[in-house]
């Protein structure tokens, strides 16, 4: 791993999910947790291939990404969306500042489908 | 102006309806004095205000069908019942401004979803019901925050912070309406 992919990993793993639940309410003009809205629903996000929730109608831009989402795709995907996806739907400026994306990442992996 | 300054929340409310009025009509002139000009200014990146305007269109049919299942849930009592009409209202003019730009624009306006998946099975109270608008209100605010700076065309982006200034209006009556601090920070994010 490059110097800068530790740094990004440890800053990454220090992200607090209680501060990231605060900050989620911002994505929730679009998305929700346990279904889907104008965004496709966010729990079992990790892991996940971009663009493979089961009746959701994605761009084709999302579609075609071949992004799986973890928290380094993650991170880079929130700091600027239409620039690691060119021609998302998700056309938000995205979040700038590290330590909130990491906190949104460690809430959505702690996220379970039974949160509505 | 906030509820807090009248003796009761009717009086408070009567004041609120008859300014928010005044602004609004304000604000659909601005827009639509706009919207006349976004054809001669609109140059290649159409195409992605085209597909920011359509996101916010999504959001806003959206939040349409969301207050209609707040005002046909039966627990909102008459003064609030008439708030999330109006504030209804608002996110149809805003729906309608948006696809007639997007159809000015030559793109296709996003349509409304047959069926929304809202979680009605935690709306039991009038509480409830606000809280969940509120929360929509405020992911809204946040995400015409996230929007207008991605606008190529300036028009567009100021039509959007105009759309955004109402959403915040609408958080702010909410979370008041809730008994919370209507606008507990100085900045939006």
């Amino acid at each position: 791993m490059s110097f800068e992919g530790a740094l990004l990993a440890a800053a990454l793993a220090a992200g607090d999910p209680q501060a990231g639940e605060q900050l989620y309410a911002r994505c929730q003009a679009c998305h929700a947790l346990a279904y889907d809205r104008v965004g496709p629903r966010h729990c079992g996000l990790l892991g996940r291939r971009a663009g493979a929730v089961p009746g959701f109608e994605y761009s084709h831009a999302m579609k075609r990404s071949k992004l799986v989402w973890n928290e380094q795709t993650l991170d880079r995907f929130l700091a600027d969306p239409l620039k690691t996806v060119p021609g998302t739907t998700m056309t938000y400026a995205g979040v700038a500042d590290a330590k909130e994306r990491a906190d949104l990442i460690a809430y959505l992996a702690s996220a379970t489908c039974d949160k509505r | 102006m906030s509820f807090l300054a009248f003796a009761s929340p009717l009086a408070a409310r009567r004041a609120f309806l008859g300014r928010s009025g005044l602004l609004l009509s304000g604000s659909a002139i601005a827009l639509l004095a706009g919207r006349d000009v976004l054809a001669a200014k609109s140059g290649g990146s159409k195409a992605s205000d085209v597909n920011i305007l359509n996101t916010a269109l999504a959001a806003e049919l959206e939040a349409v069908a969301a207050y209609q299942v707040g005002a046909e849930s039966g627990l909102l009592q008459k003064p609030v019942l008439a708030l999330a009409l109006q504030f209804q209202g608002h996110h149809k003019e805003h729906a309608d401004l948006l696809a007639k730009t997007v159809q000015k624009l030559g793109g296709a306006p996003a349509a409304a979803k047959s069926k929304y998946a809202f979680p009605v099975e935690g709306l039991k109270a009038q509480a409830d019901v606000l809280r969940f608008a509120a929360g929509l209100e405020r992911g809204a605010v946040s995400a015409y925050l996230g929007a207008v700076p991605l606008f190529a065309n300036r028009e567009l982006a100021k039509a959007a912070a105009s759309i955004l200034g109402d959403e915040a209006m609408h958080w702010a009556i909410l979370r008041n309406a809730l008994g919370e601090n209507p606008v507990p920070e100085a900045f939006v994010s």
